[in-house]
């Protein structure tokens, strides 16, 4: 083996890169050519040195946030998030907030959005075993059961006199936060109330979209979002959102 | 079309958690490459931004590589954009450069000289001195951990280039260590 080749093959042999084969050529070489030899003990040392020494950079952290912020879901999380934040959020960080939130919150996008997830979840909740958590068709069972797993516990409203049958309540993701569903049965039909707080103390009329062939209906009130869906027909769904809301008026929700 | 809004989140959380461990080190070779904090954070941005638009149809290689052949092509256009200023001067390497020999006469070191340890500074002045794309191939090796495939592929040349230019860039790297510890003497 020539100096020229040995000089190229060295540093496969310096990065474990070469075979068995090359690799005894290449030693034989460096036995017979202190030069090649010398060469090899610096770049070892080189290599050594450079892996010891700070050569690296740490990207900055504006960097970092101007990258997050160019990401869709990250861009617009933490506005997002705030729609289901919860009441144990400080009081003057919310009043902070909701100046620059109402707006942001009530996006038709960003509806949308959560709309879809409305009905992701409760698709899951129609798999076996996934509707409820908590089993009660008594209001007073169900709404201590989310004591402590949310911040501040839903409404929960027994409608049964008007046929709308409490069977329980259970615990979900929507946005990505944790948020009360409340389950009633119509006959066979499930209904799914999610019930979510946000920074928003405006009322909002029920609107009725339909959507993958259910009826969402949503409105707000009193720092809460409301999304009551199902497969029942849309007059069954306002005539559910109008008996709820009845209910809440004149104080008996548990 | 809920259903497409709904999954770019998802998207961006899986983007995010494939690539973004991977920013200082893209950071790094963006500072090597450019040799200008400003123009390498420009750079890493359209990097990811760029590597969030592909993301669907990345299947591999490794993110680490995939990561810095998007970024070596933004940096190709910013090179370009120097080249259209007077006082610029990236490509330093002349055409001629890679088949030019490894040794000179005048270079011949000492056999028994132990190279001096650096500090980091002296060692990234050093680094950033040698000339592409000498430079961009021994940073991806020693300071990436890339290896000759990895190295072949992110700067599109065939393995045995990569083995060429690692040499070279260990022999320049090694006579301006020398070089270095003769100035302060």
């Amino acid at each position: 083996m020539t100096c020229d080749e040995a000089e190229v093959l060295l540093h496969a042999l310096i990065d474990g890169e070469l075979d068995a084969s090359h690799i005894r050529d290449v030693e034989n070489h460096l036995a017979g050519c202190p030069r090649c030899a010398a060469a090899l003990r610096d770049y070892r040392n080189m290599s050594k040195m450079m892996a010891e020494g700070d050569v690296r950079y740490t990207a900055p952290a504006a960097l970092r946030q101007r990258i997050e912020a160019a990401l869709p879901q990250l861009k617009a999380s933490p506005d997002r998030r705030a729609v289901l934040r919860g009441f144990a959020m400080g009081s003057a960080v919310s009043a902070l907030a909701a100046t620059g939130l109402v707006a942001i919150v009530l996006r038709q996008d960003d509806m949308e959005r959560i709309q879809a997830e409305v009905v992701s979840a409760h698709l899951r909740s129609l798999q076996a075993g996934h509707l409820t958590d908590v089993v009660s068709t008594d209001r007073h069972t169900v709404k201590p059961w989310f004591n402590g797993k949310l911040d501040v516990a839903p409404p929960v409203v027994d409608l049964t006199a008007q046929g709308f049958t409490l069977i329980g309540g259970r615990l979900d993701y929507v946005d990505a936060r944790p948020i009360g569903a409340i389950v009633y049965k119509r006959r066979s039909h499930v209904i799914n109330l999610f019930v979510a707080q946000t920074v928003s103390t405006e009322h909002h009329a029920a609107k009725t979209d339909a959507l993958q062939g259910f009826n969402i209906r949503r409105w707000s009130e009193r720092g809460l979002n409301y999304w009551a869906i199902s497969d029942i027909a849309r007059d069954e769904l306002a005539e559910f959102g109008e008996k709820f809301e009845a209910a809440m008026r004149t104080g008996s929700a548990g | 079309m809920p259903r497409k809004k709904s999954e770019d989140p998802e998207k961006a959380l899986r983007f995010r958690e494939a690539a973004l461990p991977f920013l200082d080190d893209t950071y790094t070779l963006a500072r090597y490459l450019l040799r200008d904090a400003a123009d390498a954070e420009d750079a890493v941005q359209e990097c990811y931004l760029r590597a969030f638009k592909h993301f669907d149809r990345y299947r591999g290689p490794a993110m680490k590589p995939w990561l810095f052949a998007i970024l070596r092509n933004v940096c190709r256009a910013e090179y370009a954009r120097r080249a259209g200023t007077p006082t610029s001067a990236i490509e330093d390497a002349p055409e001629c450069a890679e088949q030019a020999p490894l040794w000179h006469e005048d270079q011949e070191t000492p056999e028994t000289q132990i190279l001096r340890k650096k500090d980091s500074d002296t060692l990234r002045q050093l680094v950033a001195a040698l000339a592409e794309p000498f430079r961009q191939t021994f940073v991806l090796r020693e300071i990436q951990n890339l290896s000759y495939r990895e190295i072949a592929d992110v700067t599109e040349v065939p393995v045995g280039t990569v083995m060429s230019r690692l040499a070279r860039a260990r022999a320049m790297l090694r006579f301006a260590w020398i070089a270095e510890e003769e100035q302060r003497k």
